[in-house]
């Protein structure tokens, strides 16, 4: 697969910069041939990113059968848009009676909100921040709306309630949506422990009794989730969310936020990624390795360079528990597989 | 869900927020908030139909109903548990 | 990746790579009469390709990927090359397909008018449509037909037509003339043999009809016909379509107008002949 963009050189494979570079400067994309095409749009769709090109894309006078398919992609954005929002819209009222702040974390928090981190983007779970102290009640309340938990395996329940930032995963039993309902941003593992009574206290009411973080928390949020809660994967996703973020709402005050809940270090780099993934900004050496990983993908939408894969595999697994844990929980994994 | 408290009032969505078309003793229900279609038999149509969403008490629709289409019959209770499955399937809400 | 191969059936492109030759071969052997892909942009990207890198040569071993795809797709051994790439093309479709209504059913067309046949597998959606073929009616695809939201027309789907076990013998009968691809013994789904469309079919696949009758075929029992009430085939054509859902309010138009514009029937058939009869009356009585 060679690229069209110019400024690749042309012995260069294509990788996800392909897509970065579409996105950050939309009018780029008229140097593509169509092989060329074929590249970005199967890589953005890998990068569950394709909702995204298609909007930044949208008005651009476009070859027929990418104009189709990127109309698909807007449909389909728009369609999981409502679904993500009605999933916000019964979970409220489900939790309504309770009276605790019922904080829209992600995806869903973006969409509700109008951003422009919003547009476009694909959307998964529901994924909701509410007060530890309530968290029995919340618990409760959603498992009397006909929400029920995806698997009821002693094991998983109990690393969960113990070492993770959520309730094990809860699934609805006609809608078959997930739900996340998260108590504190990073799970009781991490190094870093974010204060979430802050994260809730700073949070942004939306007018119909659910909330976002403020835009600060929610550049918080994207970076630690960018890199201590995975392994990198989704991150190009998870940083265009928070290259959005920066864009609508500057960094003024961010610094002192992120060094509040100890994530200084990742927003400072996924700050700098943001710069130098879609802004063409310099990078330094350790940085690189990141763009690295968060690029390595061809145009058949494979992911490539395994290597630096693996490292961040066992890296992000590394951040989340301290290496005992981490022994005793991938042993119980082998043995039940 | 479980039944709401007396003196509730239901609200279905505004005008304009569901596309109604009658295929036989079902009518197929698009929910335009949700994105979800429904098959509802009589009484539901005529319920979400009333409702509206300025909202009526249970004893406030069960006139209604009445009045408008004739479903004397219905019972409270009857009514109640209809209600609670439009509740469940997010076509109605309560307040 | 090493070998490549792109065409458009209907509709749709579909752009195919492979670790190896041979699946690349059949396909561009079989499907040599199709077209490329509108604008040389494929709508979706098929990957056939080894887990590890001797698993091309040492028990060779085909994973399926692409752009959608559900993680409990098992590897199938490279004889069984081709069937991997007809399915992850249709689980393409299945997964991704927006632009139409996606309805799993059969379809043949005759005066522009196009009959939908669907049903549970072994109800005969598929025999139905190439038996009625012979008897000249245009194929449109025995695996997916596609509606259009805008224009509530059918659109052709007419890939490969996948014979398994008996159908294979009976099709080589009835079509001495078709080309075929290889017999793959022993598939999960048992023996497979795939068959071209005839040229007729192909020629003509980006004329879309507009639907006059939905039909809902049973195979053994003696012959009978019913008409199927509005509500009862709302719900079975939903049944059959994989992205009803994902469509949302296009989705609900389009299958709300094809249910009150088009009359329902079901019917049982003891054979293919009698099969093919009681539909030709069917039409003829519209």
């Amino acid at each position: 697969m060679r690229s069209a963009v110019t400024d690749l050189p042309p012995t260069v494979a294509a990788d996800a910069r392909l897509l970065a570079r579409a996105l950050a400067d939309p009018g780029r994309v008229m140097a593509l041939d169509a092989e060329g095409w074929t590249s970005l749009l199967t890589i953005a769709r890998a990068e569950q990113l394709i909702g995204t090109l298609a909007l930044r894309l949208d008005g651009l006078p476009l070859p027929h059968a990418v104009e189709a398919i990127l109309g698909d992609a807007r449909a389909a954005a728009e369609q999981g848009r409502r679904a993500a929002l009605w999933e916000a819209e019964m979970a409220r009222r489900a939790l309504a009676p309770l009276g605790c702040p019922v904080v829209l974390l992600k995806g869903t928090a973006y969409a509700a909100a109008g951003l422009m981190a919003g547009q476009g983007r694909s959307i998964g779970d529901l994924d909701i921040l509410v007060p530890r102290a309530a968290l029995d009640r919340v618990e409760a309340a959603v498992l009397g709306a006909g929400w029920e938990w995806v698997k009821p395996d002693p094991y998983d329940d109990a690393y969960y309630r113990r070492w993770m930032h959520e309730l094990p995963p809860l699934i609805h039993r006609e809608r078959d949506r997930m739900i996340d309902v998260h108590h504190t941003i990073l799970p009781l593992t991490a190094r870093v422990t974010p204060d979430p009574a802050r994260l809730i206290a700073d949070s942004v009411p939306l007018g119909n009794g659910l909330r976002t973080l403020s835009p600060n928390g929610m550049i918080v949020h994207a970076a630690a989730h960018l890199f201590a809660d995975g392994d990198l994967a989704g991150g190009l996703r998870n940083l265009w969310d928070i290259r959005c973020l920066v864009e609508e709402f500057g960094t003024e005050g961010l610094a002192e936020k992120a060094a509040r809940h100890g994530l200084r270090l990742p927003v400072a780099r996924a700050l700098r990624l943001v710069d130098g993934l879609f802004a063409g900004g310099r990078t330094s050496s350790s940085d690189r390795l990141y763009v690295r990983r968060l690029t390595a993908r061809d145009g058949w939408g494979r992911p490539t360079r395994p290597v630096t894969r693996l490292a961040f595999y066992v890296r992000s697994h590394a951040l989340r528990m301290p290496p005992a844990m981490l022994a005793r929980h991938l042993w119980t994994k082998w043995r039940k597989a | 869900m479980d039944t709401a408290a007396p003196g509730a009032i239901y609200r279905a969505d505004p005008p304009g927020g569901l596309v109604v078309v009658p295929l036989d003793a079902f009518t197929a229900v698009y929910h335009r908030r949700s994105g979800m279609t429904h098959l509802l038999t009589e009484p539901a149509p005529q319920i979400l139909a009333i409702l509206g969403d300025a909202g009526l008490s249970l004893d406030a629709l069960l006139d209604r109903l009445a009045d408008d289409y004739d479903l004397a019959d219905a019972t409270a209770s009857a009514l109640a548990a209809r209600l609670d499955e439009l509740v469940a399937a997010g076509l109605v809400a309560t307040s | 990746m090493r070998h490549a191969f792109a065409l458009r059936i209907g509709p749709i492109g579909f752009r195919i790579g492979s670790d190896w030759r041979a699946p690349i071969d059949q396909l561009r052997s079989l499907y040599r009469d199709y077209p490329a892909p509108q604008d040389g942009v494929a709508d979706y990207t098929v990957r056939l390709f080894a887990r590890r890198p001797w698993r091309r040569w040492l028990r060779p071993s085909v994973e399926i990927g692409g752009d959608y795809m559900l993680p409990e797709a098992a590897p199938l051994p490279l004889r069984h090359g081709l069937l991997a790439a007809e399915m992850a093309m249709n689980l393409q479709m299945a997964l991704g397909a927006r632009r139409h209504l996606l309805l799993h059913a059969s379809a043949v067309e005759r005066d522009g008018r196009a009959v939908l046949m669907t049903g549970v597998s072994g109800a005969g959606k598929s025999t139905l449509a190439t038996l009625l073929a012979v008897r000249g009616w245009r194929f449109m695809g025995d695996e997916f037909a596609l509606l259009d939201p805008a224009t509530g027309l059918l659109h052709a789907f007419p890939r490969l037509i996948s014979l398994k076990n008996a159908a294979i013998l009976a099709a080589e009968a009835a079509w001495p003339d078709a080309r075929m691809g290889p017999l793959m013994a022993a598939t999960p789904k048992g023996n497979i043999r795939h068959m071209v469309p005839d040229a007729r079919a192909i020629a003509a696949m980006d004329q879309p009809a507009a639907p006059a009758l939905l039909l809902f075929p049973r195979y053994g029992d003696a012959a009978a016909v019913r008409q199927v009430p509005p509500a009862e085939a709302f719900v079975r054509m939903t049944q059959a379509s994989t992205n009803y859902v994902a469509l949302g309010e296009p989705g609900f138009t389009a299958m709300t107008r094809l249910i009150a514009d088009v009359p329902a029937v079901a019917i049982d058939y003891p054979d293919g002949a009698s099969g093919v009869a009681q539909v030709e009356a069917l039409c003829a009585a519209l």
